[in-house]
């Protein structure tokens, strides 16, 4: 039986879709948002134009839409190959596609009307979040339902990272939307904690959905990918234990050092430090177990673009694995916290990591989707440059403008008044904000010869399956 | 009869206690996936799950022409 027949791809082809739709607007709203703070004249003066509309916009987009869609998308077709089993129930699954993409589009257009709930990536509104939850639920239903009829005896090891990413997101999405809201017609709501508490537990969740939407699961899918692209198993499975539980064990503990140098009480603060240096560990044993994949294999990375997608993913991975513990250190976060290094530090994760891998394995999933080629190589090499190029751009200009920034918040003259003025700070960023506008233009340019590219290659895959069906409609009627 | 629960509210000893009960379990983990020779090759034989049952598109199957690039 063709694999296309065995499991279900319709599920998997229409999250791909959308993970794509949603990842060319999620980055043009995050382009636009960048060229306002280097141009601020691009508010017009209208409401749903300003940055503080657009911003939740940019963030729900591509954390959420694009990828959450993709994270859908290869969970769906991991969790059946690696299982040899077809997803547990169609209806169910259409239901999550249908009910996220619902809570995209409704989220975006009322953060363009204004309703937010005023916590970073969790800006939803109460009606959003309950129906997030029943989506979720319905998610962690299908996965567990396969997994439970799997043929194989055992779980493979990118399917504990997107169950950890299903549990742990339902916990932080239930107690950090804890809220009462105002009235049964109004979309306000009032937090159900207050003062430092909610602080803590908005970074408690913020950190977390690092940890485990955009880190646990999108190892997952370099734990399936990787291995299957490189056309050799991982290059330790006992490693890849020890990642999983050590990760996420640690990750939980971390999210306080969002807060140093506030309320927090510093005792919470240092705990959150430390663990963030533990972090290190976990997350640098992965990162060489995905590269070390390829050993014996290198010449791939010359000839083969997915696998160029995949391990420079898994090389900014290593960066910013490294750069967070870091940024998380008292001393420096002193210096950085409030400043642009902090945006640059998101964006190499976010960027390198999350949206790299999501390309390489998207390259890897649409031919086979398709039962198919890529209709163009070269155009792959193309994304790759351009997007490699954007980040470099991008980090680059925000770790100029961060501590350029940081050094001059804190800078002092010799009879100890501050050094410089805020605005004076403001001009200094213009230089590095038109850059990191340019970096993100390269980034997105790459995204839309993406989508051509896929475009393409479904309508080549429509043309073959309609000459081969004529093939055989002429043998048989010669026949 | 509940009252040695007490003894973890103090945070002097919590602390050491959470770090003797994870450190520990940190190190049964480790010791179970890397201390048997037999375990250890059976947790490795599982790397290959994702080639099991492989499907890959054949270059040569006549539906796949290549890629645009390869046609031109």
């Amino acid at each position: 039986m063709a694999a296309g027949e065995q499991y279900n791809y319709d599920i998997v082809r229409k999250f791909s879709i959308m993970a794509l739709v949603w990842g060319v607007l999620g980055m043009t709203a995050g382009v636009y948002i960048a060229a306002e703070l280097a141009f601020p004249f691009m508010n017009f003066d209208i409401p749903e134009l300003t940055f503080g509309r657009l911003r939740p916009v940019h963030t729900t987009l591509v954390i959420f839409g694009f990828g959450g869609s993709a994270l859908f998308a290869t969970s769906y077709y991991i969790v059946q190959r690696t299982c040899q089993t077809r997803l547990s129930s169609a209806s169910l699954a259409n239901f999550t596609f249908w009910g996220w993409q619902s809570v995209i589009v409704l989220g975006v257009i009322s953060y363009v009307l204004g309703y937010s709930q005023g916590r970073e990536y969790a800006e939803f509104s109460w009606p959003l979040d309950l129906l997030i939850t029943v989506v979720w639920v319905a998610y962690l239903v299908i996965y567990v339902q396969t997994i439970r009829h799997r043929s194989q005896p055992h779980i493979y090891v990118a399917n504990w990272f997107f169950m950890a990413f299903i549990l742990a997101t339902a916990i932080l999405h239930v107690f950090n939307n804890l809220a009462v809201p105002v009235g049964l017609f109004s979309l306000s709501s009032y937090s159900a904690f207050s003062g430092v508490q909610d602080a803590m537990t908005q970074w408690w969740y913020g950190h977390n959905a690092v940890g485990f939407f955009l880190t646990a699961a999108f190892l997952g899918m370099m734990y399936y990918f990787v291995p299957k692209q490189a056309g050799r198993p991982v290059y330790s499975y006992r490693l890849s234990i020890i990642h999983f539980w050590a990760l996420v064990f640690l990750y939980m503990w971390a999210g306080a050092h969002h807060l140093h140098w506030t309320a927090l009480p510093d005792w919470t603060s240092t705990l959150a430090a430390t663990f963030s240096i533990l972090l290190l560990l976990p997350s640098w044993g992965g990162m060489i177990n995905g590269i070390m994949t390829l050993s014996g294999a290198w010449d791939k990375l010359r000839s083969d673009p997915v696998m160029m997608f995949l391990i420079t993913a898994l090389s900014f991975y290593g960066m910013s694995t490294f750069e967070g513990p870091l940024m998380a250190l008292k001393s420096v976060n002193a210096l950085s916290h409030y400043t642009d290094w902090t945006i640059g530090h998101v964006h190499s994760g976010a960027l390198g990591w999350v949206a790299m891998v999501s390309f390489g394995s998207m390259y890897h999933l649409i031919p086979r989707l398709y039962d198919t080629e890529m209709y163009s190589k070269k155009l792959m090499y193309v994304h790759f440059w351009l997007a490699s190029i954007g980040i470099v751009l991008y980090i680059t200009a925000m770790w100029v403008a961060g501590i350029g920034q940081g050094l001059m918040l804190r800078g002092f003259d010799e009879y100890g008044n501050l050094a410089y003025s805020f605005i004076e700070t403001v001009i200094f960023l213009k230089q590095p904000y038109i850059w990191r506008t340019i970096g993100g233009a390269f980034f997105l340019a790459g995204m839309l010869v993406m989508v051509y590219n896929v475009f393409a290659t479904i309508r080549q895959a429509k043309k073959e399956t309609a000459i081969l069906d004529a093939k055989i409609a002429a043998k048989l009627a010669n026949a | 009869m509940w009252d040695w629960l007490k003894w973890f509210t103090h945070m002097e000893n919590s602390k050491v206690a959470a770090l003797i009960i994870f450190f520990s379990l940190f190190v049964a983990i480790l010791i179970y996936v890397f201390g048997h020779k037999q375990r250890s090759e059976r947790l490795e034989s599982y790397k290959y799950i994702p080639f099991d049952e492989d499907d890959e598109p054949d270059t040569n199957d006549s539906k796949h022409k290549g890629t645009q690039d390869e046609r031109e």
